[in-house]
């Protein structure tokens, strides 16, 4: 699904957050990205999603060739990956359903098949019951809901999280990773950055450790391994 | 595109007008001055022009041959003066011929005045010619005056001076108008259209993520420019059209005492239309290709 072959990264401003990065996640994996502040997380799953370019190894997302992507067909590779946010990036002035069905409607999909899949959508999250509520209306753990309910509207194989449980209370973080697992089950890949602790030795997934920009640990089943 | 994507990009850039809608109503109100002066130039131009092709027709020089010019002599001057570059025509009037015309234009009641005159001496033999170009009658004047036996020329100087420069000043006020008002109208609209891109950039951020192509992303900033212009085009087109009409049926399809023909308000309708909505909807386009390009960054 995703391979990167010692990958460099520098930001215009000169500094290096990524050095020689190289890791295979393969089909269907859950992964979960620690790390410290500052240590190249983030970056690293910019790649992903070409949301960034590295400035020199290669990097392949999903049978795309991210070198060589031209800016024009970025979004075909964007179509096949689902992103969620820590702060949930909603439209305010959208309903839960509008929400999902933004991410519809602005790639062209017929208007007889959003309303169904939307529909779907918020079933498999929880809150169909919630469709006509605005972000406002809804509490933090339900807003983040309709954007996995959007991220996974248009049946990505990829899911990218950057530090999704980042904004909620342990109750409502655990009702999200539940959310992820069943994602995961039907054999979508999950590439999870995240600072929780609890979650990461509990829910026990693969875990790859940056540091300094270098992966300093890559292990099954890994533990989260920072005090923090 | 599918004509509902269409539908959607001028819904979304028609929200876009209504979301800042001083903004808009300043951009509208700047393409709508910009093209008003353009049209009421161009209306003025237009009869400027149809007036000189009416006038062109009576400007001529009179070339007034020397009294010991033979007739033999003045047809070859004619045929000279008929090969001339820029002359569209040259007509010998002799001795004889321009007695006959100034009796038929004095009329009846004056006959008795030339009865008494000779009609060998009273008028000089002259050509009259006239140019291609009514612009070109001066100089054509002039070339024609160096010609052996010909005594002196009437190209009625003043008048045909006055006249275009006249019309020269009209057209390089209008000009110079439109030309800054463009400039302040493009402005003005790709600063509203920055402030709609603004407003809705979260909107774009999620778009980008879930894969919504570059060119959709643009389209309802373009539409946002393309309606400004369509509308700040709309308005001084009525407002002239209906302006001339009224004048045109006052003044009875002539202007004042001079009787020059007007351009018929159905005819400049036309032109004026390709005009005002050509320029509006390219003044918009810019504003909004150029809001694009410095603030969407894709």
């Amino acid at each position: 699904m995703i391979e990167m072959q010692d990958v460099w990264k520098q930001y215009p401003n000169g500094t290096w957050a990524l050095n020689g990065i190289s890791v295979r996640i393969g089909k269907g994996e859950f992964v979960y990205v620690v790390g410290p502040s500052g240590a190249g997380k983030s970056t690293f799953i910019k790649l992903m999603y070409r949301e960034e370019r590295p400035t020199k190894g290669h990097l392949f997302v999903n049978g795309f060739n991210i070198e060589r992507l031209k800016d024009r067909k970025v979004p075909l590779l964007r179509r096949h990956i689902g992103v969620v946010f820590q702060d949930f990036k909603l439209l305010p002035n959208l309903t839960a359903a509008e929400n999902v069905a933004f991410a519809l409607e602005v790639i062209g999909t017929p208007k007889k098949y959003i309303r169904r899949r939307v529909k779907d959508a918020l079933e498999w999250v929880g809150l169909a019951d919630k469709a006509d509520l605005r972000p406002a209306q809804l509490s933090g753990g339900e807003q983040q809901r309709i954007a996995v309910a959007r991220a996974i509207v248009n049946n990505p194989q990829l899911i990218i999280a950057d530090e999704p449980t980042g904004n909620l209370d342990p109750d409502t973080s655990w009702g999200i990773m539940k959310l992820f697992q069943r994602i995961n089950d039907r054999g979508t890949t999950i590439v999870m950055a995240t600072h929780n602790r609890e979650i990461v030795n509990t829910l026990r997934k693969r875990v790859i450790a940056i540091e300094a920009g270098c992966i300093v640990r890559d292990e099954d089943k890994g533990m989260y391994g920072y005090d923090d | 595109m599918t004509i509902r994507m269409m539908g959607r990009h001028l819904r979304e850039g028609f929200k876009n007008l209504l979301r800042n809608g001083w903004m808009t109503f300043a951009s509208v109100s700047a393409v709508a001055i910009t093209l008003l002066i353009l049209g009421v130039t161009l209306v003025i131009a237009l009869n400027a022009e149809q007036m000189s092709n009416y006038v062109q027709g009576q400007l001529e020089v009179s070339a007034f041959l020397k009294d010991d010019v033979s007739d033999a002599q003045a047809r070859q001057i004619t045929r000279q003066i008929s090969a001339m570059p820029g002359v569209k025509s040259a007509e010998y009037i002799s001795k004889e011929q321009g007695f006959q015309q100034l009796k038929q234009e004095l009329g009846s009641q004056y006959q008795d005045i030339l009865g008494g005159l000779s009609q060998k001496n009273t008028l000089p033999a002259k050509v009259v010619v006239k140019a291609d170009d009514p612009r070109q009658t001066l100089a054509i004047g002039q070339r024609i005056a160096q010609l052996p036996g010909v005594e002196k020329v009437n190209d009625g100087k003043e008048v045909v001076d006055k006249l275009f420069r006249f019309l020269d000043l009209v057209r390089n006020i209008g000009l110079a108008f439109v030309v800054g008002l463009v400039i302040t109208a493009m402005f003005l609209i790709s600063n509203t259209i920055r402030i709609t891109i603004f407003s809705r950039r979260r909107e774009i951020e999620i778009m980008k993520l879930v894969g919504a192509t570059d060119w959709f992303i643009r389209w309802p900033f373009l539409t946002e420019g393309l309606l400004i212009g369509l509308i700040g085009a709309l308005i001084p087109f009525v407002v002239i059209v209906f302006g001339y009409r009224t004048l045109y049926e006052r003044f009875d399809g002539s202007f004042l005492a001079l009787a020059f023909p007007l351009i018929s308000a159905d005819r400049l309708a036309g032109t004026l239309a390709e005009v005002l909505f050509g320029l509006g909807l390219f003044i918009g386009l810019w504003g909004g290709i150029v809001s694009i390009r410095r603030f969407l960054r894709i």
